[in-house]
C-alpha cells in the first residue's frame, strides 16, 4: 500500500460537511479524508451515517455545503466532467432494452469512442469480469451477481483511475457476494485502479480494504480509520486467518464506540 | 379469438331469439330492425347496396382504404405532436405548468364542434392533393396526440434515479440523456398510447368526414346507411363491422411494431 500522505491523493476531502435543507439534517460533517492511488478504502458505518453520501459528493453527484474536495488534483466537477472515475450502485442499473454488451459500451459511445474500438473493449472487458458469451444476452437475462459484473465492466470501460462503489454487492446472497468480492480483488489487481467502496458489511471491509474508514451517523463523521495489513493477493483463506478475525473485532470496536474513542494512531491516518 | 367470436354471435342470436320470442320490450323492442341476424349483414356484404352498384363488401373496403389513409396520416400527424410536445413538457416545470391545462382541456371540447371549424380553417390552406382528407387527418391527429403526450410525459419522467445519477456521472448533457436513457424507458408507455390512439385515430377520421361531407370514407358510408336504417339496416351493421375491423388492424399494426422494437423482460411483456 502507498503511503496516503506522501503520494498525491486521488481523492482529497478537508473539512466537507453537507447539510440538507428539508430537516435540516446535518448527513456530513467535517470529513477529512485522503485516497491515495491504488488504495482500496472502503467506508462503513450503520445506515443514516452518510457513506453514501460521501461516495456522492466525491463524484459530484452532490454537491457539499462547505469544505473542499479534489479528485485527481481536479474539483471534483472537472474530474467528473472528464471521466476520472466510474460508479458501481447497489442495483446493476443496466438498461433493459441495451444488450450486455451496448450496457458496457454505453460511457464509450457518449466519450465518442468508435465502433471497432467499443467492440473491442467491450470484449476485453467482458473477459476480465467473466462474462464472455454473455454479449448478447439482455440483462433481465442474467443472476444479479452477473448483472453486477457487467455494471462494474461498464465501470471500468473507459479506464477511469477510480471506482466508486455504492454497496454494489448488497443486494445479493452471502455465497455471491464472497465470490463477487474475490473477483473484484482480481481485478482491482489486473487495472490498478483506486477503489472507494461503500458497505455495511464488517467483514466484506475488512477482506476487501487497504484501509477501512469506519463512519457514525448523526451526523455524519468520520470514527476512525482501521489500516487492514493482511497481503493482497488475498484468498478464500484470507477469511480463516486470526489477523482477519483481529480487524474485524476492532472495526466492530470502533463501530460501537460511535467515535467517541478515538485512538491517537487513528487520528493520524486521517490526516 | 375465433371462440370468442363465435360465442359472440351465439349471445347475440340468443338475446333476439329469447326476446321476440317473448315479446319482451325492454330495454328495447327486438326485431329484423333493431337486431339483424347475423347472417343477414353477413349477406349484406356480398349484395349491392343499390341495384347498379358493385357488392357492399367492395364498395365499404374502398372506403375503409379511404377512411384508413386519413386515420393513419393522423395517427402519424398526432404521434409525431404528441411526442415533440411531451419532450419539450419534460424538459420544464413552467411549460408543464402553463401547458398541460389547455392540452387536457382540448380534449373536452367534443371534437364535432371543433371539426367543422378545423375544416374551414385548414382546407383552403391544402393543395389539391390534401384537399378534404387532409382536414379530417387533422381531425384524427388532434384525438391522437392527447394519450401520446401525457403517456410519454409519464414515460419520460419514468426513468430510474440510479440511472440518471449513472448518467450524471458520465456528464452526460441534456440531449445524450434523452437519447440515451429516457426516450428509451419511455418506450412502453409511448407504445400504450400508440394502441390508445391507434383505435382513437380511426374513430377521429370516421367522424372527421362527418362535418366535412365527405363520401368516400366510412364516415359517410355510416352517414349515407343511416338514412335507410329503417328499410336495410344490415348495411349500416356491415359498415359497423368493417369500421371495427379497421380499428382491430391499426391497434395490430402498433402492437407488432411494439413486438419488434421494445425490449424489455418477458415477465413485464403484455
Amino acid at each position: 500500500m502507498t503511503d496516503p500522505v506522501a503520494a498525491p491523493a486521488v481523492v482529497r476531502l478537508e473539512g466537507v460537511t453537507k447539510t440538507f435543507p428539508q430537516g435540516n439534517v446535518t448527513a456530513l460533517q467535517d470529513i477529512d479524508l485522503a485516497v491515495a492511488p491504488r488504495e482500496f478504502v472502503s467506508l462503513i458505518g450503520p445506515s443514516g451515517c452518510g457513506k453514501s453520501t460521501l461516495l456522492r459528493v466525491i463524484g459530484d453527484l452532490i454537491e457539499p455545503t462547505s469544505g473542499s474536495l479534489s479528485v485527481n488534483g481536479k474539483p471534483a466537477r472537472k474530474a467528473r466532467e472528464d471521466g476520472d472515475y466510474g460508479i458501481v450502485f447497489q442495483d446493476a442499473v443496466l438498461f433493459d432494452w441495451r444488450t450486455v454488451a451496448k450496457n458496457i459500451a454505453l460511457p464509450l459511445e457518449m466519450l465518442g469512442w468508435e465502433r471497432r474500438r467499443r467492440k473491442q473493449r467491450v470484449a476485453e472487458m467482458l473477459e476480465l469480469v467473466e462474462l464472455t458469451g454473455f454479449a448478447d444476452h439482455h440483462p433481465w437475462q442474467l443472476s444479479g451477481g452477473m448483472q453486477q459484473r457487467v455494471a462494474i465492466a461498464r465501470a471500468l470501460s473507459f479506464e477511469p483511475a477510480l471506482l466508486l462503489m455504492d454497496e454494489p454487492f448488497g443486494a445479493l446472497d452471502e455465497m455471491t457476494r464472497e465470490r463477487l468480492n474475490l473477483e473484484l480483488l482480481s481485478i482491482w489487481e489486473q487495472t490498478g485502479n483506486t477503489v472507494v467502496f461503500v458497505t455495511h458489511s464488517i467483514s466484506e471491509a475488512v477482506f476487501l480494504s487497504s484501509r477501512v474508514v469506519v463512519m457514525s451517523p448523526r451526523p455524519g463523521r468520520i470514527a476512525g480509520t482501521v489500516d487492514i495489513d493482511l497481503p493482497y493477493p488475498r484468498t478464500a483463506q484470507t477469511r480463516d486467518a486470526p489477523r482477519f478475525f483481529e480487524l474485524v473485532t476492532e472495526v466492530r470496536q470502533l463501530l460501537r464506540s460511535r467515535g467517541e474513542h478515538l485512538l491517537p494512531e487513528e487520528e493520524a491516518v486521517l490526516e | 379469438m375465433l371462440l370468442v367470436l363465435a360465442v359472440l354471435v351465439g349471445l347475440w342470436e340468443l338475446y333476439r331469439w329469447i326476446w321476440t320470442s317473448t315479446g319482451w320490450t325492454w330495454p328495447f323492442v327486438v326485431n329484423d330492425t333493431s337486431m339483424p341476424h347475423v347472417w343477414t349483414i353477413v349477406k349484406a356484404f356480398g349484395q349491392p347496396a343499390q341495384v347498379d352498384q358493385p357488392a357492399l363488401i367492395s364498395i365499404l373496403l374502398r372506403k375503409a382504404a379511404f377512411t384508413a389513409q386519413e386515420a393513419a396520416a393522423g395517427f402519424g400527424l398526432g404521434a409525431m405532436i404528441g411526442f415533440v410536445l411531451a419532450v419539450a413538457l419534460a424538459h420544464s416545470r413552467l411549460l408543464q405548468r402553463s401547458f398541460l391545462p389547455y392540452i387536457v382541456g382540448s380534449q373536452t371540447v367534443p371534437i364535432l364542434a371543433v371539426a367543422p371549424m378545423v375544416v374551414l380553417w385548414i382546407n383552403p390552406r391544402l393543395p389539391a392533393s390534401l384537399q378534404n382528407w387532409g382536414a379530417v387527418a387533422v381531425i384524427a391527429a388532434y384525438l391522437t396526440f392527447f394519450p401520446v403526450t401525457v403517456n410519454t410525459l409519464r414515460g419520460l419522467q419514468s426513468a430510474d434515479a440510479r440511472a440518471l445519477e449513472l448518467m450524471r456521472s458520465y456528464a452526460a448533457g441534456r440531449w445524450w440523456v434523452l437519447w440515451k436513457l429516457r426516450v428509451p424507458a419511455s418506450l412502453p408507455y409511448v407504445f400504450t398510447a400508440l394502441r390508445l390512439a391507434a383505435t382513437v385515430s380511426v374513430v377521429g377520421a370516421i367522424i372527421g368526414e362527418l362535418p366535412t361531407g365527405l363520401q368516400d370514407g366510412l364516415g359517410g358510408a355510416i352517414i349515407n346507411f343511416n338514412q335507410y336504417y329503417s328499410i336495410e339496416p344490415q348495411e349500416l351493421w356491415a359498415t359497423n363491422v368493417i369500421a371495427a375491423l379497421l380499428g382491430i388492424a391499426f391497434f395490430v399494426l402498433v402492437v407488432l411494431a411494439e413486438k419488434a422494437i421494445v425490449r424489455r423482460p418477458p415477465e413485464r411483456a403484455v
